[in-house]
């Protein structure tokens, strides 16, 4: 009996008629598909697949998203002489590389990063239009717009990027590249030129809120699973109507560090979290070039990094000594 | 058999990675994550590959100078006979084991300067000379000698050549700005493959921070960076040591409170550079085509050429003391006043 929770899989699977959700109103185009249900789909979440709503502005995000995606895929397929096998050995490697910096603001050459621009312009007209319908459904549905909000912080990120960041440093060569590692090389590369991101106090909000989320989430998803067998799983119903679920794991918090959430403000410390996770890190991200320069030397001016006993014989920087070789 | 399949999905996701216990070696205040990470079993083969091969007995400096005794002779003039066939037969021992003289004299004309690799090797203890002479701030009084790089190889196991710029694709698409290729040099990591061109034949500027908080002029941009931290790839790669054997792992610009280390690393940048410009670079009409690169250029020296691995050549073991005719004179010119 107590092993039925400790597994990732749902192990009860409940099937009725398949539901094809509530009445449109007037200028939504019907909705495409027979629902079916589907018993392995089950085992992770709700067995029914479908009906799905793509309408104009699905449509319309997943052809500019095709066209970024393709943009991207071929400049990378380009890059290794059109070769299927390198394309798939090196794929963690290749990369649409943003302009060089001498271009400054300007449209570059195709070849010189006019590709990565007309990808930004995809990709953010893509995300917008996905947006505007996470909005929009949510609207249809009767539903508040909560996750529209939350995807709108990580689009605030994304914008930060590529977008607020080069444009206030008057370069596009600031701009992350689009691929796997290169990416990531590009984020090392980062902290290095600013003199180390961790002294960037947003950059040290982001993390705690990063970490914070992931906490959060699975202090929630322990406590509601291991109140389950007493109907812990109407979450939404326990907000108003507290049950023996509800009671036994606020007092199970309670006991173990004081304090408790309630059914309802869990779901919104969780919120919170995720949406300043990356609205702090944007933050973070835009004010280092274009205020910040060096975070390190920003850190010791206003002691946020302490001072360390000297442990090497003291060197200077032979840049500055006279008579060395250059 | 759930259990069996993720096991091998385990082993299978760490068959790229080195097996522990790893040896961390504390190289600067506690608790500030200034450590080495060493592998003990690669040090192992790393120690079986730079041992010191035994010197051959000193030969006696009297008798008629060896300027006197061969004809041609524009390099190490002044040693006796002996002293000077010693040199010639470690020379070989060192550099062609295989190929023995003949690999560049030509055998009916020992002075006879027709084989290129006779030429080279001229220079090049002319360079051997000059490092050990004006070079002391990077290789110390441990010197260098011809085995230090050659370790019995005609070519030493590390040098490099300037990339094309676009290898693949067209003026269209498909440009990787010189990076993005999972290139040993910069330790199969996505960053600019070639940075020995511009900072090892170029002096273009290596230091990207800026010198104050708030923004002061500095334009370095990220790109710079990253190939900045290419080359610093290829060093940590080239030496077998981390970050912070030369840097602050607060701030890899300051020097203050720094390991020491970074200095001679300074200096060897300067000096793979020098060499290069003065010595490699002028014998790129005497390389026949095949010792070339893809752009006609010659091989060059990098971090790697001497170090191969080793945080010092051969572990610091010196053999320039049974060998001082390779530490030519001081030059007299006097010091030059420094620049980035």
């Amino acid at each position: 009996m107590t092993m039925d929770y400790q597994n990732l899989f749902t192990t009860v699977q409940a099937t009725g008629p398949v539901h094809h959700g509530v009445e449109l109103g007037h200028g939504n185009s019907p909705r495409t598909g027979e629902p079916l249900i589907n018993y392995w789909l089950g085992k992770i979440g709700n067995a029914q697949l479908g009906p799905i709503y793509l309408g104009g502005l699905g449509l319309a995000s997943l052809i500019c998203g095709l066209f970024a995606t393709t943009i991207i895929g071929m400049n990378m397929l380009a890059s290794v002489d059109y070769n299927p096998v390198q394309f798939i050995r090196q794929l963690f490697w290749l990369s649409l590389e943003p302009p060089p910096p001498s271009y400054g603001l300007s449209i570059p050459p195709l070849n010189q990063g006019g590709w990565w621009i007309l990808t930004g312009f995809f990709l953010t007209s893509s995300l917008f239009l996905w947006w505007a319908r996470t909005y929009r459904r949510a609207r249809e549905l009767g539903m508040g717009t909560h996750v529209a909000w939350a995807f709108a912080a990580a689009i605030w990120l994304f914008l930060v990027l590529g977008l607020f960041r080069p444009i206030l440093m008057g370069s596009w060569g600031e701009a992350v590249p689009y691929g796997i590692f290169p990416h990531l090389d590009w984020t090392a590369a980062f902290s290095l030129r600013y003199g180390n991101l961790f002294y960037n106090p947003f950059h040290a909000l982001s993390i705690a809120f990063l970490y914070g989320s992931a906490l959060l989430f699975a202090m929630h998803g322990a406590t509601i699973l291991a109140v389950t067998r007493y109907g812990g799983e109407r979450e939404i119903e326990q907000i108003t109507d507290r049950g023996t679920a509800s009671e036994r794991a606020a007092l199970f918090w309670r006991w173990t560090m004081g304090f408790n959430a309630t059914m309802e403000s869990i779901h919104r410390w969780a919120w919170w979290f995720a949406v300043l996770c990356p609205l702090t890190g944007g933050i973070g991200i835009l004010l280092t070039g274009t205020v910040v320069d060096n975070w390190y030397l920003w850190a010791i001016k206003h002691g946020v990094a302490p001072p360390y006993p000297q442990v090497f014989t003291p060197v200077v920087d032979p840049a500055l000594l006279q008579g060395v070789k250059p | 058999m759930k259990i069996v399949l993720t096991l091998l999905a385990s082993v299978f996701l760490l068959a790229g990675c080195e097996r522990p216990p790893m040896d961390s070696v504390q190289h600067g205040y506690r608790g500030t994550g200034m450590v080495q990470v060493y592998n003990p079993r690669i040090l192992e083969d790393q120690a079986a590959k730079n041992e010191v091969p035994m010197a051959l007995p000193q030969a006696g400096n009297e008798g008629p100078k060896a300027s006197k005794l061969y004809k041609n002779v524009k390099v190490l003039g002044d040693l006796s006979g002996g002293q000077f066939t010693r040199l010639m037969v470690s020379m070989s021992n060192w550099i062609a084991p295989e190929q023995s003289c003949t690999y560049c004299h030509n055998p009916a004309n020992f002075a006879d300067d027709s084989l290129y690799t006779k030429v080279v090797a001229r220079r090049m203890l002319q360079m051997t000379r000059q490092i050990n002479s004006e070079w002391q701030a990077h290789v110390a009084d441990t010197g260098v000698t011809c085995y230090t790089c050659h370790r019995g190889q005609p070519v030493p196991a590390q040098v490099w050549f300037t990339k094309p710029d676009q290898p693949y694709g067209s003026n269209f698409m498909g440009d990787k700005a010189g990076q993005n290729t999972p290139d040993p040099v910069v330790n199969l990591s996505s960053l600019p493959n070639d940075p020995f061109t511009p900072f090892l034949l170029g002096d273009l500027n290596i230091r990207v921070n800026g010198p104050t908080p708030l923004p002061s002029g500095n334009r370095q941009s990220i790109k710079q960076a990253e190939w900045t931290y290419g080359l610093m790839t290829h060093m940590s790669n080239a030496l077998g040591v981390n970050c912070t054997y030369c840097h602050n792992t607060r701030s890899f610009q300051t020097w203050e409170g720094g390991p020491p280390q970074r200095v001679k690393a300074w200096h060897g940048i300067r000096m793979a550079r020098a060499l290069n410009n003065d010595y490699m670079k002028s014998l790129t009409d005497v390389f026949p085509d095949h010792r070339k690169g893809e752009l006609g250029d010659v091989a060059k020296i990098n971090c790697g050429t001497c170090h191969q691995g080793a945080y010092k050549p051969l572990y610091g073991v010196s053999m320039l003391g049974d060998f001082p005719e390779l530490k030519g004179e001081p030059a007299a010119k006097p010091a030059q006043v420094a620049k980035k």
